[in-house]
Order: C-alpha cells, then structure tokens, then sequence
C-alpha cells in the first residue's frame, strides 16, 4: 500500500512575532515546526502502514529549508521524503499550491506506486483555510473524506474505506472506494516517538528533491505569485477592547452555582436579554 | 545482530560539541553528535557573545554565513550603587573592522547555524535524543552509549562528553562529583525587544555596531554576582547571575527579584523603556575555576566545555573556552585514532597536555584563587567597594563651595571608615594575590 502524506513547514505560532509597523508576521529567525494538524494525518498513515504493510511516504512544497520537516516526519519512522522546491512556486495561494503538490503527488506515483491514500491536516496554523486538501482532491479525481476523526477499517482487495468524520451535527460514518484523499482532526491520535533506529535512519536519509521540471509542471503561469489569484488586501491588528474579562471565582461553588452566578452577570450585564429570552421560550 | 559502530559519540550540540564533532569529521572521522533539545540551540542559553578568534579557528569564513547580530565597538563597566553607576567605557572606532573580534548572538539561532555547518561537513546528528548513560566493557573502558529511544546501545571508539554544565552523563558513570553550590552561578536573562533605529539612538550606535554592559555593586545585595546587558539588532539582552551558594545562604534573594531591580535600576530603567519582553531563560553557569576541573579523559572518553567547567568567570567568557577544548579534543582524537591507536586515557591525555599551553588553561590557573577570594571578601567588593565608589565620585564632581582639599580628606576618610586601613590594604593585598 502507498501512502502519501502532505506536510507543511510553518513558522511556531508560540514564537511568533508580528512587524509592529507593516503588521505581518516575521517569519525570520522564527523556529519552524510541522503544521501541528498535519502530525495526525502521519499518525494515522505510519498505523495503516504498520497494519497493512507498504510505504509511508512524506511530501511538501517549500523553499530549500523544508528539508528539515521532513527529516523530522522521517524520525517519527516515515519511509522517505519528497520536497518539491523551486523559485516559480514562491507566493503561492491556495489554489497554485493545490496545482503544485498535484502534480508533486503524481509524479510519485509514477515513481513509488500510486496512492492509495493521500492525507492532509485538517489546516495549516499559518493559512488557516482548509483548501489545500480538497483541492489536491479535486485536481487528482480522488474522493474527499475531509474532518476525519478515525479510520474504522480498510479493505485493500475491495478497495473500500470506512471512516468517522465529524459533521455539524454529529459523527457521519462513510464508506468511500480507494483512492482517496482524507484530511484528520486534531486529536484523533497522538504522534508516536520514533526509535533510534528511525532516527539514526531520518538524520542520514536523502530528501528527494524536485523541481517543477521534475514533476512536469510545464505553464508556470499557474505557479506561485503569478498563478495565485487571492489577493492581501489589508492586514492589520485588531484593536484591543476596552472592556475586560470578569472572572468568577469558582472555590467552594457547586457546578449549578457557578452557572447561577454566570447567568446573574450576563443578565445584568444585558438588561434586555431576560425579558427576550422568556418572551422567545414563549412564543415557541 | 551486529551493532553499528561509530569512531566518536559527541554527546551534546553546544558551542564544544559542535567544536569537536566538526573537528573530527573534517579529518575524516565517522561521528555521531546526539543532542536532546528539539534541534541543535533549542535547550542553549547564554549572554551572548560570540569570540570570533575561537570560531575562526574551526570555520575562518563564519562572518559569511553565520546568524551574528552587532559586532561590539563599545564596552562599559559599571559599579552600581542603589541611585547610579560609576565606571568605564572603553569605545573605539578600530573595532569597526573588516574582521571583528567580537559579537553579539542569539543562541538559538547562532546554534542552529553551527550544528548544520557539523551536518554537512558529514557528522550523523539525532535531536530529540537524550544519552541516558554510558555503556562501560568489562574494563570499565566506555565503549558507547544508551539514549531514550527504544533500540539497542549505539558504539564508539570514544564519547565526547560536551553536556553542559551539569554533566548528569558523567556523574551517574561515576566519572565526576556533583557540582558544588559555591562553584556554579545561576543566571537568568531576558530578551527585550525594541525596534533597531531605537537602539542606535539609545546607545549612540550606527548601522551593526553594538555596546556591552557588564555592572556588578548593590543590584545583587551584597551576594557574589554580576549583571549585563548585550544589545543584538533588534533586541536587548538583559541579565543577572549569582553563585547558588549565595542564593542559598541569602534564603530570600531570587534571581528574578534581582534581575527585576537591576531592570529598574535609574542607569537601565531608561534604555530598556518601551521595550516588550518576548523571552525568558535561566542557565547555570560553571564559575570554580580551574580548582573545579574535573578530570577531562579516561578511557575511551573526553570532557570538554562547560562539563570540564571551562568558564572565565572573572572575563566572562565561555564559549571561547567551550569551542577551544571541543577543538582540541577533536583534533588529539583524530591523531590518536589515525596513528591506529586506542582512545585510552593516556593516549587522551595529549588534550590536556595541549590545552596547558593555550590561553583556556593558562587564564584559568591565573584566576584559580578568585572564587576562593569572592568566598571570603566577597561581600565587599559587591557592596560596600560600589557604594565607596560612587559616593566619592559624587563628593568629587559636585560643586558645592567646598575647597579640594577637603574633598580628598572626606573621600579618604569614608573608605578608611567603611573598611578600616587594615582592611582596605588587605583586600589589596588579597586582590593583587588572586590576579597575579
């Protein structure tokens, strides 16, 4: 079984630090760690693997220092790691690095095997928007099982998937046909620690570098800046608010006094909200 | 199953590990360096300032590539007193050098740079590991090491103990004492930070120019201390540090109350206004002198850096020392191992033998009676030579009617009162002892 599993460098948002004039972050001298979501998609892949057999194979697009996240996703005992790095994707939006990484993704199928799976995180913590996986999904003509809670069983001679994945209202249980594209939700496994062999492994192992030559991207007008039509507008700090927090203390108070005091000080916070609820509790 | 083997284990990534693994792949060794942070500087702390002739010596064209924030042009001494300071500064344009000599870093960047330079010139390195203990043959010669992750021992001709100041490795194999409260500072610092164009100004500082303090005198109430202030680019690097022992004895005094009364100190107050506090760190460091050396080799293994306790304290200097004995250690065990000889203690022992005849033993052992004389007069020159100090400096520079003379009779009458003429030659005499 192949595997493949999207990561992303981001800067650590617990050291972080916004430009107090342009607003933007600094991203210089800022460690860097795996997008957090996209460790429980590894999880999930390094399980399936260990369960099924085959490969786990760890990709991102990113400048040349990428190499680091995936010597480290190595160490958690991925198989190899692909970085796909090249002047022409720079300032990618989500829909060129969607372009990007499909491309990416196929031509290690060409090389590895095609994917059985391809995993995302959920979202990045630097981008926040969720549309990288679909659309890898989408350009790839892989089913999406995004918001994924757990993987229930897998059957490689019938292809079939069974998942939970998290809906508004509740827990859907689907059944897709293989291959797909699964994004998971945080919390759904924790990260193993690799063993030293892994690591001796991931501190020696070779990062495949690619090119968008490599990978057959011929139109770099779809690329990076040029192939990205989302534009920054305006980016700035939301201005503090005046009002501060009020804290309830919460010693000696029985769960049901605690609401009691809570709803006490909204309601005296907001005079009119009583006398709405009641009259809606009313009119229901 | 055979075990993989390796010529040398460097156990640590700081400035004498990076120093020694470097040294030895660059001569052709197989090593494997294994440090516990999450990458090379994520666990490393320090003022920081980076002597470039120690570097310069591993990597003569660091100044290139190397995360450095301002060369320093400007050094103040400070003796402080509860209202102001009395001191020197010492600022030259020559340091404005095409090669400066020294520099202001952040570790855990500068670190960073380190460790991969050391990767590429061939060393394995495994982060996130932590040696757990020492693997000793039947002759109690080490032959490698355990570490955290689940496997088997990894081996070595030799391991190279950089660990830091604590040197757990070498105290649970037996190989050192624990450290003594007297021969070890904790320091803790703070990184304050304020836009570049207002740290020029502040320090009167152009383009990558940068200015050190070093202040010692009430801000540590009496204890056995010093405190700093580094500027970096867009940063300013604020400290204390004090002996445990003192902190012990004080029973009240705590680093960050003292690091807090220096920052409100009237001569600092003013140059870190403004500034937001982004970070926060604590760090012992080695401060016994060569009287605290543990022994630096044995069979089939090398102490270097802050575990040997290589550490001027009255210089305040470190890693220099750190990156020199990590140097050394790299090259006598490249020599020992290419002559296809055991890493024994007596064919080890050319490191210490070489380290005398540099500047890390020979300033050690020039300053060995310091800390024996901080232990017994330390009081003094903490406190009431500060205090001495700035009152005479104000009875000189204040205009106020009174003849010259007078003042001088008044200056001298104040130290013979506040330590008495046997005292005042005697702290003399005892100073000029410990110096020599």
């Amino acid at each position: 079984m192949q595997i493949f599993v999207c990561i992303k460098q981001v800067p650590d948002s617990g050291q972080i630090r916004v430009h107090p004039v342009t607003n933007t972050i600094m991203r210089q001298g800022v460690p860097t760690i795996i997008n957090p979501y996209d460790l429980f998609g590894l999880e999930q892949a390094l399980r399936l693997r260990d369960r099924f057999g085959g490969e786990v194979t760890v990709m991102t697009m990113g400048p040349p220092m990428a190499v680091d996240s995936l010597r480290k996703a190595l160490t958690f005992g991925a198989d190899r790691g692909v970085l796909l790095t090249d002047r022409v994707f720079a300032g990618s939006d989500t829909l060129a690095t969607s372009y990007a990484l499909s491309y990416l993704i196929r031509k290690a199928g060409e090389t590895w095997g095609a994917p059985d799976i391809v995993f995302c995180g959920k979202q990045t913590i630097d981008g926040d928007t969720a549309q990288v996986g679909p659309g890898i999904a989408r350009r790839l003509g892989l089913s999406q099982l995004t918001y994924v809670s757990g993987i229930d069983d897998m059957d490689l001679t019938d292809r079939q998937i069974l998942v939970r994945r998290r809906g508004d209202h509740g827990v859907q249980v689907l059944r897709s046909r293989l291959p797909v594209m699964v994004t998971m939700m945080e919390g759904s496994n924790e990260i193993r620690r690799g063993t030293q062999a892994d690591a001796l492994r991931a501190a020696r192992a070779e990062i495949v570098q690619w090119n968008a030559a490599t990978v057959g991207i011929s139109d770099t007008s779809l690329c990076g800046l040029r192939g990205s039509p989302t534009v920054v507008k305006k980016v700035f700090a939301p201005t503090a608010r005046d009002e501060k927090a009020e804290m309830i203390s919460t010693e000696g108070i029985s769960p049901s006094g605690m609401a009691e005091a809570l709803v006490d000080q909204i309601f005296s916070r907001q005079p009119g909200l009583r006398d709405d609820l009641f009259r809606q509790a009313a009119g229901h | 199953m055979t075990h993989e083997h390796f010529d040398a284990i460097v156990v640590g990534a700081g400035p004498s590990g990076n120093a020694a693994a470097y040294t030895m792949a660059q001569r052709g060794l197989k090593v494997l360096q294994i440090e516990r942070g999450e990458y090379a500087g994520s666990k490393n702390v320090q003022g920081a300032i980076l002597y470039s002739d120690a570097l310069e010596r591993i990597i003569p064209d660091f100044r290139e590539e190397a995360p450095l924030e301002r060369h320093v042009i400007e050094q103040r001494i400070w003796m402080m007193d509860d209202s102001g300071h009395t001191g020197m500064h010492h600022r030259s344009d020559d340091y404005n050098e095409q090669k400066p000599n020294r520099y202001t870093i952040i570790r855990a960047q500068f670190d960073k740079w380190f460790n991969r330079c050391v990767r590429e010139i061939g060393v394995t390195v495994l982060c996130e590991t932590t040696v757990t203990g020492l693997i000793a043959d039947e002759h109690r010669r080490i032959i490698g090491v355990q570490t955290d992750r689940d496997g088997d021992g990894i081996f070595a001709d030799v391991v190279v103990l950089a660990e830091g100041v604590n040197g757990l490795i070498g105290q649970r194999s037996g190989l050192r004492k624990e450290l003594r409260p007297e021969d070890v500072a904790l320091a803790v610092k703070e990184m304050h930070f304020l836009p570049q164009d207002v740290i020029d100004a502040r320090f009167n500082l152009r383009g990558e120019e940068g200015v050190v303090i070093e202040a010692m005198g009430t801000v540590t109430d009496g204890m056995i201390g010093t405190a700093f202030l580094y500027t970096n680019r867009e940063s300013i690097s604020v400290g204390v540090g004090c002996l445990v022992s003192e902190f012990a004895k004080s029973g009240e005094a705590t680093p960050h109350g003292i690091l807090d009364r220096f920052k409100a100190h009237p001569s600092v107050r003013a140059l870190l206004e403004g500034a937001e506090i982004k970070e926060y760190a604590a760090h012992l460091i080695p401060e016994g002198g060569y009287r605290a050396v543990p022994d630096l080799v044995g069979d089939g293994w090398i102490v270097v850096g802050d575990a040997g306790h290589f550490v001027n304290a009255v210089h305040r200097e470190g890693s220099n020392l750190a990156m020199t004995t990590g140097r050394i250690a790299g090259e006598t065990i490249a020599n020992v191992l290419g002559s296809c000889l055991a890493c024994t203690r007596d064919n080890l022992q050319a490191y210490v033998t070489q380290l005398q005849e540099t500047f890390v033993m020979k300033d050690m052992k020039k300053y060995k009676n310091v800390p024996r004389m901080l232990e017994h007069g330390g009081h003094n020159i903490m406190d009431i030579y500060p205090r001495l100090l700035n009152r005479s400096a104000q009875t000189w520079f204040r205009v106020d009617g009174r003849d010259k003379k007078s003042k001088e009779s008044e200056i001298l009458r104040s130290a013979r009162q506040a330590r008495g003429l046997t005292g005042l030659l005697g702290d003399a005499f005892r100073l000029a002892r410990a110096w020599r």
